[in-house]
């Protein structure tokens, strides 16, 4: 049968970031997925060479915006081990309340995203509204929506009063009831399924064996989220992986969908359990030197942080692996197979974050 | 370091790879940074029950380092950022980028590596 090639992206409606794909096809089956990156390369791991330590950490949170508390908050903590900091506990449990709060926003955009993928618009707008209450808490707390910079070596540098938890909670309160009238629609909506269910199929073994991260991996019946490791607040609070085992679009957006209620218990935990206390230690002593590979829970999966100091205030060398880094070798796994029309579907279901990648 | 960290050479590479897929492990990434003037240290990172352990090659920048797409298909995306940043070959990559995962054509700076440049692509 005769092949033709299509060239998929870097620009494309369900993109919102560059990545291109040259898919061969036979009729209207993908046979081969070939990537092209390097859209959004910015070299951010080289400035470790000019920015001392310190300022890294206002590096590290633009190399997502999405998840910029929670890369932060991977490296303030290398830092830490490294220098032998211990910070204090409001500050530990103040980072999960926040990067809880990047989950669900994250999270929601996706979801939207998704929806708007498969041509429901609607749902991506009902998603999009719920969103926005994340982003109010985030600015008000932090003075912004996105980049909420509030992690320093040692602690944080933002606190909660009284009277914003208790607006915290009345709003995710809101958000959960309005996230869990749309359950019905993103789980069983017969349009839906129909463009989610048995697409893209990942299997365990395969997401095992491929290094995927995240939902991709939790989506394919692998029990493994890094907060399980019990990196900083988390220690001290009750969590369980969200898994859902057919591997399909469906499995990855239903374990996101899952994950915004599940984080809506976690800042409610985090909350709860937090006590009084210095937001930060003071900083003393030389800077950090030796090596350190370190790991965090983001939205999209398990990020990696290897540090190599020596004893200067600028890194010997700083390596970041997002999760979508993980992720890219399983799509070109899965593509293989699908109809050129679910393509979309399936490159969005990996929730790509390309300048994470590329960095 | 958390976690285990073993010494591998160019020979012993593949084979203590392959030895860490058969045993269940799941490789993460690889990390790369400079040892001395002329060599690459690249720590292989793997898991398994949230449990890492590392394995630790130091070579020779100017040749070629064997490639461990073949064992680990995830490999590829890795060894082709490497081949970008620090301008080492890899014998056997599935599927080589040559140089232009992230770098255009025109880039001769080796990014992570000072004072080095390489010719442009024609």
């Amino acid at each position: 049968m005769a092949t033709t090639i299509i060239p998929f992206g870097p620009q494309h409606p369900v993109l919102p970031e560059p990545i291109h794909l040259t898919l061969k096809l036979e009729d209207e089956i993908v046979i081969e997925a070939i990537p092209a990156l390097g859209y959004v390369h910015r070299g951010l791991e080289k400035l470790a060479d000019i920015r001392d330590y310190h300022q890294m950490i206002y590096v590290v949170e633009r190399v997502c915006g999405i998840c910029s508390m929670i890369h932060a908050v991977c490296y303030s903590q290398g830092i830490e081990e490294l220098m032998e900091i211990e910070i204090p506990k409001r500050a530990e449990m103040l980072r999960v309340i926040w990067s809880e709060l990047h989950r669900m926003h994250s999270h929601l955009l996706w979801l939207g995203l998704f929806a708007d993928a498969f041509g429901f618009e609607a749902l991506f707008m009902q998603f999009w509204k719920i969103r926005e209450r994340i982003m109010d808490i985030n600015e008000a707390t932090t003075g912004s929506r996105v980049i909420v910079s509030v992690n320093v070596i040692g602690g944080v540098r933002a606190d909660l009063s009284p009277d914003q938890i208790r607006w915290i909670l009345s709003e995710i309160d809101g958000v959960e009831k309005d996230v869990s009238a749309l359950q019905d629609t993103i789980m069983n909506d017969y349009s839906v399924k129909h463009r989610t269910v048995g697409i893209g199929v990942l299997t365990k073994e395969q997401a095992y064996e491929l290094g995927a991260a995240g939902p991709m991996l939790r989506g394919s019946g692998v029990a493994q989220d890094m907060r399980m490791l019990g990196y900083g607040g988390y220690s001290e609070i009750d969590f369980e992986p969200i898994v859902e085992t057919a591997g399909d679009c469906w499995a990855r957006s239903t374990v996101r969908f899952r994950e915004v209620l599940q984080s809506i218990d976690l800042v409610r935990q985090a909350i709860s359990k937090l006590p009084e206390g210095d937001l930060a230690v003071k900083v003393k002593g030389n800077p950090p030197e030796g090596e350190i590979y370190t790991r965090v829970e983001q939205p999209r999966g398990e990020c990696v942080y290897y540090i190599r100091a020596n004893g200067t205030k600028h890194l010997d060398r700083l390596r970041i692996r997002t999760p979508t880094f993980a992720n890219i070798p399983p799509m070109l796994t899965v593509l293989p197979g699908c109809e050129l029309a679910d393509v979309p579907v399936i490159v969005l279901s990996i929730d790509p974050c390309i300048s994470c990648t590329e960095r | 370091m958390k976690g285990k960290v073993i010494d591998v050479t160019l020979d012993t590479l593949v084979g203590e790879v392959t030895n860490m897929k058969n045993d269940g492990q799941r490789l993460v990434t690889f990390s790369t940074y400079q040892e001395g003037e002329n060599k690459i240290g690249i720590l292989y990172h793997f898991d398994k029950d949230l449990e890492p352990t590392h394995l630790r090659l130091v070579a020779d920048m100017d040749k070629p380092i064997p490639s461990v797409s073949g064992v680990f298909f995830s490999a590829m995306l890795v060894e082709n950022e490497i081949r970008d940043q620090w301008d080492v070959k890899f014998d056997g990559l599935v599927l080589d980028f040559n140089r232009s995962l992230f770098l255009d054509p025109e880039v001769i700076q080796v990014p992570l590596v000072s004072n080095v440049k390489i010719d442009p692509k024609k």
